[in-house]
């Protein structure tokens, strides 16, 4: 009630009722009240799921990348072949209270033992489900269907299982859609419906509600088809760091992928990026010095008490540093779980003698049309260039990048939208969601290539507008903005700006308050000793300093 | 009546199940595994007791896998040639943890006790619940505490409270001594990783392996202990308390605290208000202000540029110090 009151207030509309529900629904009356209701949830910290599989790389990552792309945090992942002992694995188990198991493992007409065995481990660390004490485990079988039986038999005192149809029916394919259908139904039928209130916001809804990633993945991956860009978008929240993306595979066809970096965040989990970095990671991104312990006490501080804000601009640059480190982890963690798989034809006979998939990273910086940022810190960073240096630096981009953000986070409500009105979500998405913010052009140089003088020249709409300079972040542009075709030409052999070395560079992007960002970083990109010089310049060069 | 440390409730879990993997240990299939099975699903079994035999060569060679565990067989399974023996069911007991009156029994669920009790919440703080004694540190409330600030003896059950930053000697010497519960004003962050022995990444604790909780009231760093929460805790020298240094900052937030069954009749709080509003005494809880105290003399209502740049929500303050400074609403907390 007091939501749809705030609602009312801003927009001006007469919109609240004593009745149930609180608001009143007038179709398509232009004076009063709404016309739809729709929700996403991310009650009680989200989805929390554990996996489990028999081989790490096959079929507990496939299990991952089902539970992810649903929506879920993965809160444990367990295999066959993890390198625990059974009492590690069943300690570690035991430990946590997932939502929801997904068990995998084992390819059709392959052997069922391990799969079994998995199981097994399963009974024995009996975990218990986070919500609804007295009811059943939620687990879903998604392996070998002929072991399917004897897990049934197994699991039956512990668990409720659904069995679906194998998410890795051979090594070299993968099908995670029935996995993923069978997590959302029973994330609302298990852990929605333990959720307070939750009947009621069922009844006001003429759909589903979403789990709020599930929502943000359904809008990326919907623009990505519409566009045929290949996308990338962070949103870094208090305690975790979802990354979405969708890159072609070899085949070319557009694979979506999204990872939850479960404690990588700006305030609850602050510390815990601390202590994943380390003190000098993020020290190298601060334009003046600071002492370590000083660091870790601000961030302790911050931790307690999340939801204070930064009233200095070097305790705000403090927080932009733990940003860059955060999307840098994130953006690790994400590469190593977005992966293709060999199709068959393009193995040979040694490969599938192996019987190992191969696998390769979807991921690539150099064919990335666009990276959206959400999330407080890149939505309401007080300068949109501070934003735009934030990802520029955390993800270590290359080549040239269209740079975004979610105006105010709306990329979940429209997710859910697009499925009552696609096209009017998509409008909105453009129009009132996305702030372009402008491109990132960065040349990257061959490894050991020494050179010297501008690496690229930056034409715009036909006209030379600068050149990026080695070492050196610059904007040009700035204050431009609307559509316009950056087109990139590399000065020597060595550098590839995204056609290969050497070879010009074009692409149409929209202009935004940050210009062009030039960076003549290396990359990797790694700083150099003096890092507080270095920073300032970059700080002063953008003017946020 | 109960008191904090009397069993209120009490209840068998389930034991835990454990696996043999006897195909593996006798090195034969699983189906050979399960043909040399001497036990059943459902047997009883003590530890030491032959769950298999396999003999070999005419009887010659003769391996066997006995029970690491008494217990029950739970399963066999096949296909696998392993089984699970489930451990003796175990007792849980739940200590009252705070002494007071029953006030209701909720049969199978909850015991409901009342007691008129002071708490003190803290900000912080690491370790589970434990009861104790209340016991003061001769430490001034902006000193950091020593060792030399701990006494030799009667450390045993107390809870300890006083000063600020303890060094890590002295939290060692504490916890060496017997005492169950530390509240102090603030903690180093590098005494915590000593303390606990590892860095906490996000404020969820209350499960970490140390022999005596820790509850900090102000932050990190070096912060003076509030002079409201020492007239609080003084009173309650030489009674018993619980103290529980179990936090989760995120959602269904829990702080840290101690409790204890106050003296004297029921008395109102004299909190003046749970707003911010003008005349009210604040914390400021960041940089460049962090742990200063002042009182709020106006609220605007529009969102004002701060030094950052950003729009914020702010309220003016003025210092104990005379300065009046301009902060945003989010980094002020009522301190009454």
């Amino acid at each position: 009630v007091h939501a749809f009151t705030e609602v009312q207030e801003l927009s001006g509309r007469s919109i609240v009722t004593e009745a149930d529900p609180p608001f009143v629904m007038t179709g398509s009356d232009l004076t009063h009240g709404i016309d739809l209701y729709l929700s996403t949830s991310s009650a009680g910290g989200g989805l929390q799921m554990l996996v489990a599989g028999v081989v790490g790389t096959i079929t507990a990552e496939s299990a991952e990348r089902a539970a992810l792309g649903a929506g879920a945090i993965v809160i444990e992942s367990v295999s066959a072949d993890d390198g625990r002992e059974d009492h590690e694995r069943i300690e570690r188990i035991r430990h946590v209270k997932p939502d929801i198991v997904l068990l995998t493992g084992g390819v059709e007409g392959g052997s069922s033992q391990h799969v079994v065995e998995v199981a097994e481990i399963l009974v024995a660390a009996a975990p218990r489900p986070r919500f609804g004490s007295t009811l059943k485990l939620p687990v879903i079988y998604a392996g070998n269907s002929a072991a399917a039986a004897e897990v049934q038999r197994i699991l039956g005192s512990l668990a409720q299982l659904s069995i679906v149809p194998n998410v890795r029916p051979t090594i070299e394919r993968e099908d995670l859609g029935p996995a993923r259908e069978a997590i959302h139904e029973l994330f609302l039928s298990h852990v929605m419906s333990h959720s307070p209130g939750y009947g009621k916001l069922l009844s006001w809804s003429p759909v589903e509600i979403m789990p709020t990633p599930a929502a943000v993945g359904d809008i990326v991956q919907q623009y990505a088809q519409q566009t045929g860009f290949s996308v990338m978008c962070v949103d870094i929240g208090g305690a975790t760091t979802d990354l979405f993306s969708v890159f072609p595979d070899r085949q070319g066809e557009p694979r979506f992928n999204r990872t939850v970096s479960a404690n990588l965040g700006m305030s609850y989990s602050i510390a815990n990026v601390l202590r994943e970095a380390g003190t000098a990671a993020l020290k190298r991104w601060l334009p003046f010095e600071i002492d370590d312990n000083a660091l870790r006490e601000r961030l302790l501080n911050k931790m307690v008490r999340p939801t204070s804000i930064p009233q200095t601009v070097e305790d705000l640059f403090v927080e932009q540093a733990v940003c860059r480190e955060a999307l840098r982890l994130a953006l690790a963690h994400h590469r190593a779980l977005s992966v293709g798989v060999e199709q068959a034809r393009e193995r040979g006979i040694a490969d599938i003698f192996r019987q190992s998939a191969q696998r390769y990273e979807l991921v690539d910086l150099m064919k990335l049309d666009m990276v959206i940022g959400s999330g407080g810190v890149l939505s309401h960073a007080p300068s949109r260039m501070q934003a735009a240096l934030m990802m520029l630096d955390g993800f270590a981009l290359e080549g040239i990048t269209q740079l975004s953000v979610d105006s105010i986070f709306m990329m979940p409500h429209l997710g859910v939208f697009a499925s009552v009105h696609p096209q009017a979500a998509r409008e909105i998405f453009e129009h009132d969601c996305l702030v372009h913010l402008g491109c990132a052009v960065v040349p990257v140089v061959a490894p050991r290539a020494r050179l010297s003088g501008p690496l690229a020249q930056v034409w715009v709409d036909g006209v030379l507008v600068g050149e990026v300079v080695r070492g050196e972040v610059t904007s040009l542009c700035t204050g431009r903005t609307g559509s316009a075709t950056v087109r990139v030409v590399p000065l020597h052999r060595a550098v590839d700006v995204g056609a290969g070395r050497g070879a010009p560079h074009q692409r149409t992007v929209v202009l935004g308050a940050c210009g062009i960002l030039c960076d003549g970083r290396s990359r990797p990109l790694e700083l150099a000793a003096d890092t507080v010089q270095q920073q300032e310049r970059v700080y002063r060069n953008l003017g946020l300093l | 009546v109960v008191s904090p440390d009397q069993i209120v409730a009490r209840a068998f879990l389930e034991g835990d199940l454990h696996l043999v993997r006897v195909a593996e240990q006798l090195g034969v299939t699983a189906a050979e595994a399960v043909k040399a099975l001497r036990i059943s699903a459902g047997s009883a079994i003590g530890e030491g007791e032959l769950l298999a035999e396999l003999r070999s060569v005419w009887g010659l060679f003769r391996s066997t896998v006995q029970a690491p565990l008494t217990g029950t067989v739970d399963f066999i399974t096949a296909s696998t040639g392993h089984l699970g023996i489930r451990a003796p069911k175990r007792e849980l007991q739940l200590r009252a943890y705070l002494g007071g009156v029953v006030a209701a029994v909720e049969s199978d669920r909850a015991v409901v006790i009342e007691a008129h009790a002071t708490i003190v919440q803290g900000i912080f703080g690491v370790g589970g619940e434990r009861i104790g004694v209340v016991r003061g540190l001769p430490v001034a409330a902006h000193e950091v505490v020593t060792e030399a600030h701990l006494p030799s003896q009667g450390l045993e059950g107390a809870i300890l409270y006083g000063g600020c930053t303890p060094t890590l000697a002295a939290l060692q010497k504490a916890a060496r001594g017997g005492a169950v519960g530390f509240i102090t004003a603030s903690l180093d962050d590098e005494t915590l990783r000593g303390y606990v022995g590892y860095d906490i990444g996000v404020a969820v604790t209350g499960d970490e392996a140390v022999p005596m909780s820790v509850v900090i009231t102000e932050g990190f760093g070096r912060l003076a202990f509030s002079e409201r929460v020492l007239e609080v805790v003084r009173p309650l020298e030489g009674k018993q308390a619980a103290i529980n240094g179990a936090t989760q900052v995120r959602a269904g937030a829990q702080r840290p605290e101690l409790l204890a069954v106050a003296t004297g009749a029921p008395t109102q709080p004299s909190v003046p208000s749970m707003s911010l509003q003008p005349g009210c005494t604040v914390r400021l809880i960041r940089v460049p202000y962090f742990g200063e105290y002042g009182e709020v003399e106006e609220l605007p209502a529009a969102p004002q540029q701060i030094a950052t740049g950003a729009y914020a929500r702010v309220v003016q303050v003025r210092l104990r110090s005379g300065d009046r400074v301009v902060v945003p609403r989010a980094n002020v907390e009522l301190a009454w």
